[in-house]
């Protein structure tokens, strides 16, 4: 059984149909790439596994559980993690903090331990700091040390993009959603992500599902590729399978002029 | 490696996966007491005949007096709140400015030959006055407070516009005194016309005549004028209004300008009915406006006449129709707590209002 | 590298212009509207009322303000400091001069009593005619121009200081002003240390301060070089020193010092109310208990972002439920002692705070602050109204409230109940620290900083707003309950919005989710209009327009929390907040994701 099942997955905004009636699985283990022009329903789809955006109809099933109409609080304590398109941190709490408000659903210490202070408390605490660190150890010097401190709007640009796969990493995920995570990088970054994802798959075995525009990212990274059209899937397979796939070039390029 | 995979798993695992949604289940509480407590008392109210016909209908004609004078100000908060998505808290002080405005220029007139030979026009001259003044203050209130906050976080222009509205309100105080300010008599205004059964108040029939030949005329400037095309444009879409060669502050101000106008007549009304105004007069009136705008459908102009009608009714029947019927004595007491718990009952169940359109927001 | 950008030199006439006549705007204000004259009952340093002082500021505000140097920023040169500098503080002190000068001669010759309430003949016409310092109109409206104009000038030349002694000159005119402000406060303060600890303060009282109460010629002097010196010595190095030693210690005798220096706090503070005798005590108190709940209202507003104008309503809350159970008068006639009555207050209030939470939980921030501002109001119409008269007492409130016991003995001096609403406090600001540096801390936050990320990211927004109205709602309890025992009687009447406002003013200038900060704003917003009773009249006025000063100038607060306050010292953030107001005519907000790359951060 696929770690993520997705089952007639539909999606109306006013007359505009975002998602229809998608079927979508992803293996424990893999990594899944989406793609599709703008406006194909990338993002909703995200918006919809992570319980932001409730379907009009439609199964999700993750990990054994439907996840159809949990809040994104229950849904990210089962083990699906996600970052923005447009990053979407928390600007005036520092790095470490961003990272450690990503544990809150895997800590349960409440109001009354947080001013009594006792010892299980304490080494919550302390647990909760170290499983941040560790997660923005995993991108080298970049976020640790002095940045630990620093509010994350002092940020360069693709550090908040780091940053952000961090914190999504620390809440212990099975599943990770990816937004468009080189949107705004420079090749050389982008590069260096793609050894990342791999080895965020390798090391913590997640399951990665991404969305991204960056075709040498997809070629790089994933092992299937989606390709989502007008909210429905067109067409899925190896990366070079896709690319040559008659549908795919049109919806990207548009239809050949057909001969008069 | 084993230091990665505690990433995975903190110490507890997932345990609750679906909670009884406690709040929804709270919330349709509210929604069934409320309902039931309105019908017990209004059917306990009428069955007992407390009132005669003639009561409830005079309570109707003051109820739609009230309600103009509220739409009039709640047209200032929609009007800025479907262009800048911001609650103009201090829109009920610009109302107590004209209303103040009133009072200086009747008092005045009130000594001259001009007041007994020609009352209307002497009306007419103090309703432009006040409309004046108020646009004024609401122009300055933009260029001052609001529009160096253009674009900051929603609760930055909010505190702001709290700001204001305290700091106009002590402004008249220290400059014209803590007194309240008894408007003059018009002779023409006392005295009552028979219309159908219903015995009107003569105040009351200028109050509804005026509110809604001035509503009126909004509308068609809205509608019809470049000027309101623009003011639509703008509440659609900013950026898009500006590339398309609107001048976008131009266009706020001139919202600003006409909302605060709007509040000035309203305030001269509001004067004429109550006879009487002092530096608070503003703060009731002005979060009743905004009751009677979400009530219609914040952003939307026909909404504010018919959520300021609705509200003036509630406000004026609700003591009488719901809590006399549930026991409650000196129920005129709390017409306030109605008020406000209309407000409060419109913004959690049905915050679209009545003509309910939604408006843009812009959440990232 | 850099090249020479200049404003052209009719932007900077006309900044001038619009400062001076801003501040002519503002001079003619506080004269119509009474402020100076009745600031000018009190002598605040020698020869000089409290209300001309207020007048002369205006003019060197504005000197200063027009006078500035131009910011330092990349890609333009700084003009270097020189005789443009008080010039255009004089110009810009001219003119407010002649705005003001006009005023003195229209009053003058029109009486506008009819209409301006306070506008008294006493200004100008009669004696002691306080606008013109005793002259006839036309001869003091010329002096009003002279005046205003040296003053710009000489406000103007503090900016050719360089920035170290520019600092020192405004901190000597900060020490003189608070000096002269708080004359009560500090000859209360040497008068009591004498009587307590026999040593020989009070003749100090008497050199700083000549009979009038005012300032003594040698009293501004040894204050003023007092406050030059220790700014300009007073920079950073001492405190970094202290860090240092500190440093070097082991953690087992750092700690030791922190309890020591912890412990001399407590002993000072202890002596406070002895010290200050029972006036001072009582103001203490009364801001004691609005420091309570504006520790409250910045958990809720600073921490969790939940903009609360119906506070007011928890307060209400802890006085009644205080009032009804220690009270024989009230309807329940039970006459507990008061820490009887404090658990039920603590569950009253977080009842309230959960009556008033589950509604608003779905709503945003301006909706839930005019939501909360009605159920505010709904409080206190029900504590008014006959229908609860009964219960409550209506307009006539319930009296005989409870005096707070320790042992045997009753807490009645203002002394004593000081050491009452210390230790509330001092649990609530332990709480605040505590909550703030925590799971739930962190989620409220987070949840400040965005609410769908903060829930899509495991925060449960339900559990963590309840919670932030649950912990307000108990600090704003406890406040009232004190209250209510310290007044003895509880009236619908004290639980206005006005309240609500109060502790809000003092939360957002004091600094939000700044512990520091909000204890100074409640010292110097609520503490020093007690002291000053000519401010009760214009307290709201000066409030609301702290209001407005504040959002458009500082939205931090003055004194900003750690994390806020670091930021700030980056130059490069400050460099982009100008670039950004350039290019959108717009102004960041801490709140505010900036675009996409126009950061960049040094690596």
């Amino acid at each position: 059984m696929a770690l993520l099942e997705i089952r007639g997955l539909t999606k109306d905004f006013g007359g505009v149909r975002a998602v229809d009636g998608l079927d979508l699985d992803a293996a424990e283990g893999e990594i899944v790439s989406v793609i599709g022009p703008n406006g194909a329903g990338k993002t909703t789809l995200f918006n919809l596994v992570t319980g932001m955006t409730r379907p009009d109809r439609g199964e999700i099933v993750f990990d054994g559980h439907g996840i159809v109409g949990l809040r994104p609080s229950q849904i990210i304590e089962l083990g699906i993690a996600r970052t923005f398109q447009n990053v979407r941190l928390f600007p005036e709490m520092s790095v470490r903090e961003n990272v450690m408000v990503a544990r809150h659903c895997r800590t349960r210490s409440g109001m009354l331990k947080a001013v009594l202070r006792p010892p299980s408390f304490r080494r919550e605490e302390a647990e909760t700091r170290e499983a941040a660190e560790r997660a923005l150890a995993f991108f080298g010097a970049r976020l640790v040390g002095w940045r630990f401190d620093t509010p994350a709007r002092s940020l360069s640009y693709a550090n908040r993009r780091r940053l952000e796969i961090a914190r999504a990493l620390a809440s212990g995920p099975k599943l990770l959603l990816l937004d468009e995570p080189t949107a705004g990088m420079n090749p050389h970054e982008t590069g260096e992500l793609i050894g990342l994802i791999r080895r965020i798959r390798d090391e913590i075995d997640v399951t990665i599902v991404l969305i991204e525009h960056d075709m040498r990212l997809v070629k790089g990274v994933s092992e299937r590729v989606v390709v989502l059209d007008y909210g429905q899937m067109i067409a899925e397979g190896r990366y070079d399978e896709v690319a040559s796939n008659e549908r795919v070039i049109e919806a990207y390029l548009g239809r050949k002029a057909s001969p008069a | 490696m084993a230091r990665t995979n505690s990433l995975r798993r903190g110490p507890v695992a997932a345990r609750r996966v679906r909670r009884l949604p406690v709040v929804d289940a709270f919330l349709w509480l509210v929604r069934i007491a409320a309902i039931a407590l309105l019908l017990i008392g209004a059917v306990s109210s009428i069955s007992s005949a407390r009132l005669s016909g003639q009561q409830w209908r005079d309570l109707v004609v003051f109820g739609i007096a009230q309600g103009s004078v509220y739409a009039l100000v709640a047209l200032g908060y929609t009007m800025v709140y479907g262009v800048l998505r911001f609650i103009n808290f201090a829109h009920g002080e610009v109302f107590m400015i004209g209303a103040m405005t009133g009072y200086f220029v009747t008092d005045g007139l009130a000594r001259t030959a001009l007041w007994d030979a020609a009352p209307i026009l002497a009306l007419l001259i103090t309703l432009i006055c006040c409309m004046t003044v108020s646009a004024l203050v609401a122009l300055l209130l933009e260029r001052v407070a609001y529009r160096p906050l253009r674009g900051a976080p929603r609760l930055i222009p909010f505190i702001t516009a709290i700001g204001a509205s305290f700091f106009l309100q002590y402004t008249m105080a220290s400059l014209f005194g803590t007194s309240v300010k008894a408007y003059p008599e018009v002779d023409i205004l006392s005295g009552t016309f028979d219309v159908l059964g219903f015995r009107i108040l003569r105040v009351h029939l200028l109050v509804i005549v005026a509110a809604l030949s001035i509503m009126a005329g909004l509308y068609l400037y809205v509608e019809r004028t470049r000027a309101g095309k623009a003011m639509r444009a703008v509440a659609e879409d900013p950026e898009i209004a500006r590339l398309m060669g609107v001048d976008v502050d131009r266009t706020i101000a001139r919202v600003f300008g006409v909302g605060g106008a709007m509040a000035g007549a309203g305030g001269l009304l509001f004067g004429l009915v109550f006879q009487n105004v002092h530096f608070l007069s503003g703060f009731l009136p002005g979060i009743k406006a905004f009751t009677a705008a979400v009530l219609g459908g914040i952003g939307n102009i026909p909404g504010a006449a018919v959520g300021g009608l609705t509200l003036g009714m509630v406000e004026s029947m609700g003591p009488s129709l719901v809590l006399v019927g549930l026991g409650i004595p000196a129920a005129h007491q709390l017409k306030d707590v109605v008020a406000f718990l209309t407000l409060v009952m419109v913004l959690i169940f049905r915050p679209t209002g009545i003509l309910g359109e939604r408006v843009r927001e812009d959440r990232a | 590298m850099t090249t020479v950008v200049e404003a052209p030199a009719a932007a900077v006439g006309s900044r001038v212009v619009m400062i001076g006549l801003v501040g002519g705007a503002v001079a003619v204000f506080v004269s119509a509207n009474g402020m100076v004259e009745a600031f000018s009952e009190r002598e605040l340093l020698d020869g000089l009322t409290l209300g001309a002082v207020l007048l002369l500021s205006i003019p060197l505000l504005v000197g200063y303000v027009a006078g500035r140097r131009q910011p330092e920023l990349e890609g333009f040169a700084t003009r270097p400091p020189g005789w443009r500098n008080p010039a255009t503080g004089l110009l810009a002190g001219f003119i407010s001069g002649v705005t003001i000068g006009a005023f003195v001669l229209l009053i003058a010759t029109v009486d506008l009593r009819g209409v301006l309430l306070n506008v008294t003949p006493e200004l100008v016409r009669d004696d002691p005619r306080i606008l013109t310092f005793g002259l006839e109109p036309g001869a003091g409206a010329g002096l009003l121009v002279g005046l205003f104009a040296v003053l710009g000038g000489l406000a103007g030349a503090i900016q050719v200081l360089p920035d170290l002694w520019r600092r020192a000159v405004l901190a000597a005119v900060g020490w003189v002003l608070a000096f002269g402000l708080m004359q009560a406060v500090v000859s209360q303060v040497l008068r009591g240390l004498q009587q307590q600890l026999r040593i020989w303060t009070e003749p100090l009282a008497d050199f700083l301060y000549d009979t009038s109460g005012a300032l003594s010629i040698a009293g501004i002097t040894v204050v003023a070089v007092l406050g030059f010196c220790l700014q300009l010595l007073g920079s950073r190095k001492p405190r970094a020193l202290v860090n240092a030693r500190l440093e070097r210690l082991t953690d087992r005798s750092r700690r030791i010092v922190r309890v020591a220096v912890l412990a001399a706090a407590l002993l000072l503070l202890g002596l406070l109310p002895q010290v200050l005798g029972s006036f001072l005590s009582e103001v203490l108190n009364i801001a004691g208990i609005f420091l309570l709940m504006a520790l409250g209202l910045n958990i809720v507003v600073g921490f969790a972002g939940l903009l609360d104008l119906g506070y007011v309503a928890f307060f209400a809350v802890g006085a009644y439920t205080t009032a009804l159970l220690t009270s024989p008068q009230s309807s329940l006639g039970v006459g507990w002692i008061f820490w009887l009555a404090v658990p039920f207050v603590v569950l009253a209030a977080a009842v309230a705070g959960l009556l008033v939470g589950t509604p608003v939980l779905r709503m945003r921030g301006d909706y839930l602050a005019i939501v909360t501002l009605g159920f505010g109001e709904i409080a206190r119409l029900l504590f008014l109204s006959d229908w609860l008269k009964p219960t409550f007492g209506g307009a006539q409130g319930i009296i005989q409230v409870g005096d707070i016991t320790v042992g045997p003995v009753g807490v009645r001096t203002p002394q004593a109940f000081f050491y009452v609403i210390f230790v509330f406090v001092l649990l609530a600001a332990y709480a605040t620290y505590a909550l703030q540096d925590s799971r739930i801390g962190r989620a409220w936050m987070a949840m400040r900083e965005d609410e769908s990320v903060a829930e899509a990211m495991g925060v449960d927004i339900v559990t963590a707003k309840l919670s932030a109205f649950i912990v307000g709602a108990v600090l704003a309890g406890f406040g009232g309950a004190l209250f209510a025992t310290k007044i003895g009687s509880v009236f619908p009447h004290s639980f206005n919005v006005i309240v609500s406002i109060t502790v809000l003013v003092v939360i957002i200038v004091g600094g939000m989710a700044s512990v520091p900060g909000v204890v100074l704003g409640t010292m110097v917003l609520v503490g020093l209009p007690e002291l000053l009773r000519e401010f009760e009249e214009y307290r709201f006025l000066i409030y609301g327009a702290l209001l407005i000063f504040m959002m458009l100038r500082r939205p931090e607060g003055f004194i900003p929390s750690k994390r806020r306050a670091e930021e700030l010292h980056e130059e490069e953030i400050a460099q982009d907040e100008w670039l950004k107001t350039q290019d959108t005519g717009s102004r960041p907000e801490p709140g505010s994701r900036p675009e996409p790359g126009s950061r960049p951060e040094p690596s």
